[in-house]
């Protein structure tokens, strides 16, 4: 499961769950500070991906998630359990 | 008023029953929860349909989160998520504390608190996303008042007003409503096992100086699931002829 995939499903959402513009989306956006959202908002996120994805996402990993890089970091370490998390986030 | 999707719990008899019944009237669609007894459910059902509303008879234990999942399920293919619950599935297996078993409390707190966390827990994503939401969960004047050999009926009834705040509180933002009704004695097949000295007694405390019927509890129930009480949450209402008054 390629990055820029994940991305794209994560924007989708966030336009979708969020409200807001496409364009603002980026890895380096903060959930909180730059997307508007609150802890609410974060479940529901959260939940949208794991529907899109077939996942399911332990409440214990969630901690620490802040930005959209770290978000598709979680993604693709549950949906890829064999190769650990790429660290390329470009921020 | 009404249109929506509701589902009820405990709606085979009883409360639930006319509940249920209410609901239908204001136009909603209903699924109607039963625990065990078909035949019950679907006399709910036909009296619903008689008066020309739509209602859908679900068996479930809500004590299994896997059941309370599959009735929803049932719900959603049917008319679509649900954005009315009334948790309303109860049971009572009375005896003093002293002499009280791990299961007779266990499979108290497990149907009537565990019960109405699987439904609200699996209710309130749809709701969220529809940005509208209206839960009501049925309690009792006993969670506050306290009963003599109640005690698992009671603890139960008490976390269920915990479990109505809290939610409400998480929700609010989304336009979700969360109630709960805390009704008296209420003249039902639960009531009615009662001997007539303690019905006699529970009469004496209520100034209104009778029980009240299932349909008096479904008419509050009822409202709070309507568009006009959007302004009320968190509520511990009582329904319960001035017995709780002071609480």
């Amino acid at each position: 499961m390629d990055r820029a995939t994940v991305l794209e499903q994560l924007t989708e959402v966030a336009v979708d769950v969020l409200g807001v513009d496409p364009g603002i989306v980026s890895e380096t956006s903060s959930f909180k500070d730059d997307l508007d959202a609150d802890s609410l908002d974060l479940v529901e996120v959260v939940m949208a991906l794991e529907e899109r994805f077939s996942i399911s996402v332990p409440e214990d990993k969630l901690d620490g998630i802040t930005t959209v890089g770290e978000a598709i970091d979680l993604v693709i370490g549950i949906a890829e359990p064999s190769e650990p998390a790429e660290s390329t986030n470009p921020a | 008023m009404g249109g929506r999707v509701a589902l009820v719990t405990g709606a085979s008899r009883g409360i639930g029953r006319a509940v249920a019944v209410a609901l239908a009237a204001d136009g909603h669609r209903v699924g109607v929860c039963f625990g065990s007894d078909a035949a019950a459910g679907a006399e709910t059902c036909q009296s619903i349909e008689s008066t020309g509303g739509e209602a859908l008879a679900i068996q479930v234990d809500v004590s299994r989160p896997e059941s309370v999942d599959a009735a929803f399920a049932q719900i959603e293919e049917a008319w679509g998520k649900v954005e009315v619950l009334v948790s309303n599935a109860g049971i009572n297996r009375d005896g003093l504390v002293m002499r009280m078993g791990d299961a007779q409390w266990a499979e108290v707190l497990r149907t009537n608190l565990d019960g109405a966390f699987h439904a609200v827990r699996r209710a309130t994503p749809g709701m969220v996303r529809a940005r509208w939401g209206r839960i009501v969960l049925v309690g009792s004047v006993v969670a506050l008042t306290g009963s003599p050999g109640q005690a698992n009926y009671a603890a139960a009834k008490a976390g269920l007003i915990g479990l109505t705040r809290t939610v409400a509180r998480e929700l609010g933002s989304r336009g979700i409503t969360v109630n709960l009704v805390a009704p008296g004695p209420i003249t039902t097949a639960m009531t009615d096992a009662l001997s007539d000295e303690r019905k006699a007694q529970m009469t004496g405390q209520v100034p209104l100086g009778r029980f009240g019927t299932p349909e008096e509890v479904a008419a509050v129930v009822a409202f709070l699931c309507s568009d006009a009480a959007g302004y009320v949450s968190g509520a511990v209402l009582p329904v319960d002829g001035g017995m709780g008054m002071g609480h």
